[in-house]
């Protein structure tokens, strides 16, 4: 009752990527993408630790991953895993103070520095980073 | 008094040539309603508005007040976006009603409701109450003993690249925008806040300010700024370019011991 009242949008309002720009975008996608590596590694430990067991359970996992199905996921692992180290990387440098611009006098129609055309680029460079890394990676293992 | 007569021939001129007074269009304005103590979710009515190219959402609204329905609860007052005081949802996105004009808006439906992450008073008026003791637990003033003119000292000489250092963030009008779009501040309660947070950075940055080691200490917390994660919302919906985002990494470069 007492959060509703508050009108807190919650995870629904953090989750929205659609109405505050390009930055609010790549929050989104970090998050996304962070939540699906920790999905990742989750599946790949307990992946592994089936060698406990055996080869013969130790084979038997592996070929899931030999399935079209398995690729895909092992690609956009991949897509997730660059995205998240080149905007991991942005967010890191920026979060220090640095590559933010600087404060000055604010002029109609008061655009924010700190989302400047060069936070912009970093956002789309991890982007691009992240496809040709997919493009590759899918090109190693349905090449096979 | 002597008066000049136009001939005729010239004032016909004059008339085609002065820019045709645009007819007013239609609009929806649809408001959300709720009075929390009798109901949990808003209900929409909507009010056929006539506007102009010039009329802002504010207008709008209060001439639904005047004319259509005068129980709308709205706060409002300078109208020049100074007072910060008409904060709203217009079409999903935090702004100033007062600062909003109905044309910007490209729609012949414009929603408006109460800002969210601030509690409901009533219909599209919140309680800044929050914010506001925020704001103050920054210690929003210079901090230094010596501050005072005394007989026989002078003023503190500031230099025009010490002011520029803090000069945007004070032009905050705690209107509450920022914290508005701020996502943790969606699903965090304690969290500062943009707001509270480039108001403890415009006077760290002040180098007449003494109090930076104070200020740095309450924002260095479990719900302080370490709960920022960069998505610059706040920056993005600021209608007085206080740019928060930026002050609260430079802040951070400062707890990091990047800044000076």
């Amino acid at each position: 009752m007492a959060e509703r009242l508050s009108n807190r949008e919650g995870i629904k309002g953090m989750a929205n990527p659609t109405r505050y720009g390009m930055l609010r975008v790549a929050y989104w996608l970090q998050r996304l993408s962070g939540l699906g590596l920790l999905a990742y590694l989750i599946g790949h430990i307990y992946e592994t630790s089936t060698i406990l067991n055996g080869k013969a359970a130790w084979d038997n996992m592996l070929s899931l991953t030999e399935t079209p199905g398995g690729h895909i996921v092992l690609v956009i692992v991949i897509g997730m895993c660059v995205f998240h180290t080149g905007n991991g990387i942005r967010v890191m440098i920026s979060e220090g103070g640095k590559g933010i611009g600087r404060p000055g006098q604010p002029e109609y129609p008061y655009k924010a520095v700190s989302l400047s055309s060069k936070q912009r680029l970093c956002i789309w460079v991890s982007i691009a980073l992240a496809a040709l890394a997919m493009m590759y990676g899918a090109g190693v293992l349905f090449g096979n | 008094m002597a008066t000049v007569e136009v001939p005729k021939e010239e004032k016909d001129a004059h008339a085609a040539s002065a820019p045709q007074q645009s007819e007013p269009k239609t609009i929806t304005l649809r408001i959300a309603r709720i009075n929390p103590s009798e109901q949990h979710e808003p209900k929409f009515e909507e009010f056929k508005i006539p506007v102009q190219k010039w009329t802002t959402v504010l207008e709008a609204i209060l001439f639904v007040k005047q004319n259509l329905d005068h129980s709308v609860a709205v706060r409002y007052s300078c109208r020049q976006a100074s007072c910060g005081s008409c904060g709203m949802k217009i079409n999903g996105k935090p702004r100033l009603a007062c600062y909003t004009k109905i044309s910007e808006l490209d729609s012949p439906v414009i929603t408006v409701e109460p800002m969210n992450n601030f509690p409901i008073i009533r219909d599209l008026a919140v309680d800044f109450k929050q914010m506001f003791a925020t704001h103050k637990r920054m210690k929003p003033f210079v901090i230094n003993e010596e501050s005072e003119v005394k007989p026989g000292t002078k003023e503190f000489v500031q230099k025009p690249e010490d002011l520029e250092k803090f000069l945007q963030f004070s032009y905050c009008i705690k209107c509450g925008l920022c914290n508005s779009a701020c996502p943790t501040m969606s699903t965090d309660k304690s969290f500062i806040g943009p707001q509270g947070l480039a108001q403890a950075y415009r006077y760290t940055a002040d180098n007449r300010d003494k109090g930076k080691n104070e200020r740095l200490k309450i924002v260095d917390e479990s719900h302080g700024i370490w709960r920022c994660h960069f998505a610059g919302s706040c920056s993005y919906v600021c209608p007085k370019g206080v740019d928060p985002a930026m002050a609260i990494q430079l802040l951070r470069g400062y707890l990091l011991g990047f800044g000076k």
